[in-house]
């Protein structure tokens, strides 16, 4: 989302500050004005409070507007939403890690690294401006795997079917995948996809021409996962093949390097890994399958 | 003929509920959003959704009883046909979300589960662990998802509605609106525009809302010329961790799950609070409510938390206010199953681990109750007539609003899981009554329009927006102007409110308004401004704020959140039957006038200068006759001894 602020300001039941010997600490930001611009670094000094994270470090940029050097500057841009970490939008590299700019708490990041924090964009998704990012791809991903159950429709059909509770504790991990991409910017075969308009182009040219793009470069274990939720869903199995046949073509799951960075920086502890294997062998048993009744 | 087009703005539980079925309905949908529609605010509910179901029904639950408990706990101020259907329609919307693949909990033998929640007796909430509201919006996003890819539904995301485009007969026609990456403005014809854009709460600066929630769209169908209603209703949720940038909701299905809200009867007790015994502790909710306990209604519990640390200087922490909630009892393995989202959110963000040390949690703003007026069309036994165009009809011919940013469905006071039933319901119902709209209309598409409507309607807006790039610096810096404005309405109109303060608040908001249009901005780029877009919400954000606090001075009674102790009606002092009975009666007395004068619903005009004119509205409550609301009171009994004997003589 591209809104920016909220009045941030100590509540007037705070407590004396935890850090009482950093009075302030650094802020540096890579920042890009638009598409297919070139970046800087600008640094900015901000004032420590109790309880701080990110986003009210950045809350606190944008209200104060200038640098370390005095220098009057336009706020700094980013996403976020929730600020409760399950919006998803937040996600950036901080101190060169991908995560949600909500969790990431000042005490915190002050005890690994005193005094200073850097913010970078996501390098995986187009710049937009600053630390704001394009990450349509990610969502197209979404339906290219058809994540969704086919349901005749929403008029009345009584309950759905019975399900174990065993099944719900296996799904409802995959089912909380908030859409944010730190898995995607952690992947190595997640390569950086950036297009632009050409001048004879319309909106609705350019956006087929966007999405086909994506929809040949690997679609991510985000998507993957959610392919294995989908299959694994009662009704949502009736169209598991055509997932499958999602995820066996062009930028399938056989991309998938084993890295396993996915699941060590996703902030919802989504066992993605597992998804990724199940998934790998349904593709093969259905790829088979596929062979033998040819 | 170009086709009809109903326009959607907001891509949460309500507008995507609303998307879904138009597209089901056949008619082609666009959707404006703030953000991508999975990151809706709707995504922060999280305790579940509230129906009867087939337990509570053997155990002697029914609809009416889950509309009985709604309109008492709402303190009768909603209209009940609305209330009516959708606790009527509440199994089958549970039913359908089951379909729809949300990971609701299980029992052992597959079965939805539920808890608990506040204002009633009955386990009626559905819920998935501690996410719910996030699933049920992932299920309705999918599904638009789904008729994205077959055509029916282009969603405009990242793009910020400016306002309705009115003809000269007074019809909705379209809207402006802008993106927010290029900031390019532009029209949408539209044959029905629906506003499903959530509440207010930046208002108050810090909430348990998303950054989205600046009721912005709001405000400014508002100041087209809709009306709005209830503004002084806002809910105070007793349970949020406090915070520097956001008050992070605890959810009400913590108390639901079995937690216990405490303070150490010591004040200020340094004892670390496993080491208070049981006798040491003070459990106020349990020992001034023992039927509801922790479950009261909201904005009981949250009086009763303000109450204990501000008035009975019985706050844990001395240097803050704030109670415990303790869930330390409860086994690990459970609450892991059953509340592991929230539990995860206090660990992050306090670094401590509630499973074994009690939460410290204080009240925060968390809804508005009030809204957009909207209309419905009442059937002979008391619901409503689906395939209606009135129903959810704003006052403008055309113009629809459901979801949060109605008035409708929770009267002064919303019992918690009521919430993600009233957004999925007001977007599922209003679609057949658009349908019947579109097939009637005989005066052309939108689109058939005039190109100068759009085009006028376009200009202005442009000329609005360079007009605010083009501001002189050194003026006034937005963001500190938003800062007081919700330190003002944090301090004068949540908890406790009195009409000296009030009085006060409006001054300064107005003063806060006239320094607003002077604000200077640090950014005058045409790219990606968040600055003007925030500049540009904070100005819209006066006009609620002054109906709000306007609604709020003038309504002389307390009613659910809106609570004035100089015009409380205390509980029986006396001990002496006659006289106690006698306090009974003068207390009816009272409670018939009070209903008489304030049984009503406010409903906001914007006059010509922009201030807001107030008038009162009767409210429908033909199916549950309002009874004194007598939770925890002294002498309730008495009370409801004189109130029934009346009743009978009527």
């Amino acid at each position: 989302m591209l809104f920016d602020y909220f009045g941030g300001q100590c509540p007037p039941y705070a407590m004396s500050d935890q850090h009482p010997e950093i009075d302030s600490f650094e802020v540096r930001v890579l920042r890009q004005d638009a598409p297919g611009e070139r970046s800087r670094w600008e640094r900015h000094r901000v004032t420590y409070e109790r309880d701080m994270n990110v986003i009210s470090a950045l809350q606190k940029i944008a209200a104060q507007a200038e640098t370390v050097d005095g220098q009057p500057v336009a706020p700094v841009c980013w996403d976020s939403n929730c600020l409760e970490e399950v919006c998803g939008a937040c996600t950036m590299l901080i101190n060169g890690r991908t995560r949600q700019a909500c969790t990431a708490l000042i005490d915190r990041l002050m005890e690994d690294c005193p005094g200073e924090i850097e913010l970078r964009p996501m390098s995986k998704f187009p710049v937009i401006r600053d630390l704001v990012v394009d990450r349509t791809r990610l969502f197209r991903a979404l339906t290219k795997v058809k994540a969704w159950v086919p349901v005749d429709g929403y008029l009345d059909r009584g309950q759905g079917p019975l399900r174990s509770m065993e099944e719900q504790q296996q799904s409802y991990p995959l089912s909380e995948c908030m859409s944010c991409g730190c898995c995607l910017e952690a992947c190595p075969q997640y390569t950086k996809i950036e297009s632009t308009q050409d001048e004879s182009e319309s909106d609705e040219d350019f956006s087929a021409r966007k999405s086909a793009t994506y929809d040949s470069a690997f679609v991510g274990a985000h998507a993957i996962s959610q392919a294995v939720l989908f299959n694994t869903n009662p009704i949502g199995k009736f169209i598991a093949g055509e997932r499958l046949d999602a995820l066996t073509g062009p930028g399938g799951i056989q991309m998938c390097g084993n890295a396993q960075n996915c699941v060590a920086v996703c902030p919802k502890e989504i066992p993605l890994t597992t998804s990724i294997a199940r998934a790998g062998r349904s593709t093969t048993l259905h790829v088979l399958k596929k062979w033998f009744d040819r | 003929m170009p086709k009809q087009r109903v326009m959607v703005i907001g891509g949460g539980l309500a507008g995507l509920a609303a998307t879904m079925k138009l597209a089901e309905l056949g008619i082609d949908v666009d959707l404006i959003s703030l953000t991508p529609v999975k990151r809706s605010h709707s995504v922060c509910a999280q305790g579940g959704i509230n129906s009867v179901n087939a337990r509570t029904r053997q155990l002697g639950d029914s609809e009416d009883l889950h509309l009985d408990d709604t309109v008492y706990g709402g303190d009768f101020l909603q209209h009940q046909p609305p209330v009516k259907e959708m606790v009527y329609w509440a199994p089958k919307i549970i039913d359908l979300m089951d379909r729809l693949g949300v990971t609701f909990n299980r029992t052992s033998e597959g079965h939805l589960d539920n808890r608990r929640f506040g204002g009633t007796l009955f386990k009626r909430t559905a819920f998935a662990g501690a996410t719910t509201g996030q699933q049920l919006l992932y299920a309705l996003d999918e599904q638009v998802r789904r008729w994205e890819a077959e055509g029916r539904v282009k969603k405009f995301e990242s793009w910020n509605y400016l306002g309705p485009i009115i003809d000269d007969a007074g019809i909705c026609r379209g809207v402006v609106a802008q993106d927010l990456i290029s900031m390019e403005i532009r029209t949408y014809p539209a044959d029905a525009v629906i506003i499903a854009t959530g509440g207010c709460g930046l208002l108050y600066g810090r909430s348990t809302m998303s950054l989205v929630c600046n009721g912005g769209a709001v405000s400014r169908t508002f100041q087209a010329g809709a009306k709005y209603a209830n503004a002084e209703f806002i809910q105070v949720h007793p349970t949020a961790i406090p915070g520097a940038d956001k008050l992070r909701l605890m959810s009400e299905s913590a108390r639901g799950e079995g937690g216990r809200v405490w303070v150490p009867r010591t004040p200020h007790d340094e004892r670390s609070p496993r080491e208070i015994p049981e006798s040491e502790r003070y459990y106020f909710l349990e020992e001034r409510y023992p039927e509801y306990g922790n479950l009261v209604p909201r904005d009981i519990a949250t009086r009763e938390i303000f109450n204990v640390c501000v008035h009975e200087g019985l706050s844990v922490d001395a240097d803050r206010q704030c109670v415990y909630l303790d869930l330390t009892h409860i086994p690990r393995e459970e609450l892991d199953r059953k509340l592991g989202g929230i539990l995860s959110i206090y660990e992050k963000f306090q670094g401590v681990d509630p499973r074994d040390e009690p939460m410290k949690i204080f009240p925060a703003v968390h809804y508005s109750m009030g809204g957009l007026w909207v209309d419905y069309e009442r059937t002979a036994d008391g619901g409503l007539n689906i395939g209606s165009p009135v129903n959810q009809a704003t006052n403008i011919p055309r113009l629809y609003a459901i979801g949060e940013c109605d008035y409708q469905y929770h009267g002064a006071n919303r019992l918690g899981a009521n919430s993600l039933l009233s957004c999925i319901f007001s977007g599922l119902m209003v679609a057949p009554g658009i349908e019947t709209l579109l097939e009637s209309s005989d005066d052309g598409t939108a689109a058939d329009q005039p190109s100068s409507l759009f085009e006028g309607a376009r200009r202005q807006r442009q000329q609005n927006f360079d007009a605010l790039l083009k501001r002189p610096g050194g003026g006034e810096n937005p963001y500190l102007l938003h800062q007081q404005l919700g330190e003002v309405m944090t301090r004068t109109a949540t908890v406790v409110r009195f009409n000296k303060d009030l009085e006060q608040a409006y001054a300064t908001v107005c003063d806060l308004e006239q320094r607003a249009a002077k604000c200077s901005l640090s950014d005058t780029g045409n790219w990606t401004n968040q600055n003007v877009v925030f500049t540009a919400a904070l100005i819209d954000m006066f006009p609620l704020a002054k109906t709000l606090l306007k609604g709020a001075l003038q309504r002389d009674e307390c009613r659910g959140a809106h609570y004035k102790p100089d015009f409380a009606m205390p509980g029986l002092e006396a001990t002496d039957p006659a006289e106690r009975r006698r306090q009974a009666e003068a207390w009816c007395d009272k409670f018939e006038e009070r209903n008489a004068k304030w049984l009503k619903s406010t409903v906001a005009v914007l006059d010509e200068d922009g201030e807001p004119q107030l008038a009162y509205e009767e409210v429908d409550t033909s199916l549950v006759p309002p009874r004194p609301r007598l939770y925890g009171l002294v002498g309730a009994e008495a009370i409801e001894e004189v109130w029934k004997e009346r009743v009978a003589v009527n």
